[in-house]
């Protein structure tokens, strides 16, 4: 089971809605996933133009619970303000922290998500950063009182995977609330190596939506998520330099 | 009057007044919709007793796919 703040979730895996093919493939996408906590960004609504039809609109929000991401603020000030207008739907009382500090690289700026998680946690939310892989940043964001990390496994929609794991795995460990890989994930694969470091969960977007064939890409990683979660409770092998038989020794076969 | 909605300028008719009006105008009353009226966050309970003035700023916010 994933806990975060007082709520606790079947899913370790939280599926970003963005980008997909069209609503139909989404919604299968998502169904298929199992995913129960889906995040979204918060946007101006297009009144001038003829009614489009909402992802969110069309969901039984009974059964998922809603991140509202802060993407598209540069600033801690950005940040909160979109936050409350999140909240102000009285849909949510998550938010993931988002605040971006290299328009190339999509990169958060690590001091104004600190500064933007410490106003946010004063005002109640529950608070998820999305973070870099700095051990250190990650343990000032503990101490603030966060209710889970979010470290970045690569640049965001970069599908570049794992490429710190050490970093990664130096967070979960020290950290005593979830740790959840956020962004990079390119493959079942990045996912599963993600929950066998530890992790407690993983979002990811782009990997579903933007694969050939999201609703397949959405079973698989719900499947590697999972079959990475059992990895790591049951606890990997030691590396050998050499090799050792699996096959006893005695007993053989001969002429 | 005239408003600032979502970053256009929007001359209104007469008979839109309140906030709920103007989403009414819209169609946007059964829509999952957050109003901001210079840059103040409204509750759905004050939609009805906010007026509009001229020149005020509003932005009607909702939730899109991201991730």
């Amino acid at each position: 089971m994933l806990k975060i703040a007082n709520q606790t979730f079947n899913s370790r895996l939280l599926l970003g809605t963005g980008k997909y093919p069209s609503f139909e493939i989404q919604k299968e996408a998502v169904r298929v996933s199992e995913a129960e906590i889906l995040t979204f960004a918060v946007r101006r609504m297009n009144i001038f133009e003829e009614s489009q039809p909402n992802f969110l609109e069309q969901l039984d929000l009974t059964n998922y619970k809603l991140l509202p991401n802060t993407a598209g603020a540069k600033t801690a000030e950005e940040a909160v303000r979109i936050a409350k207008l999140a909240k102000a739907s009285g849909l949510c009382d998550m938010i993931k922290v988002e605040v971006i500090g290299c328009n190339k690289s999509l990169l958060p700026d690590p001091v104004e998500t600190l500064k933007a998680s410490e106003i946010l946690l004063e005002e109640g939310f529950i608070v998820l950063p999305y973070t870099s892989d700095d051990v250190v940043l990650a343990k000032r964001l503990e101490d603030l009182g966060v209710h889970a990390i979010m470290p970045g496994a690569s640049p965001i929609g970069s599908g570049k995977g794992i490429l710190n794991p050490l970093n990664l795995k130096f967070i979960i460990e020290q950290s005593s609330v979830p740790v959840i890989i956020d962004a990079g994930i390119g493959s079942p694969k990045d996912a599963a190596y993600a929950m066998e470091l530890g992790a407690d969960a993983v979002l990811l977007n782009t990997a579903v939506s933007d694969s050939k064939d999201p609703v397949k890409m959405a079973l698989a990683m719900k499947m590697a998520i999972e079959a990475g979660r059992l990895g790591f409770e049951a606890g990997r092998i030691k590396e050998k330099e050499y090799g050792e038989a699996s096959s006893p020794m005695q007993g053989m076969v001969s002429s | 009057m005239t408003i600032k909605l979502n970053g256009r300028s929007v001359k209104l008719p007469t008979g839109v007044n309140t906030v709920k009006d103007l989403l009414d105008h819209y169609n946007l009353e059964n829509r999952i919709v957050i109003v901001e009226l210079n840059k103040q966050i409204t509750e759905k309970n004050q939609y009805t007793s906010l007026f509009l003035s001229d020149g005020d700023m509003v932005e009607m916010i909702h939730f899109v796919g991201g991730g």
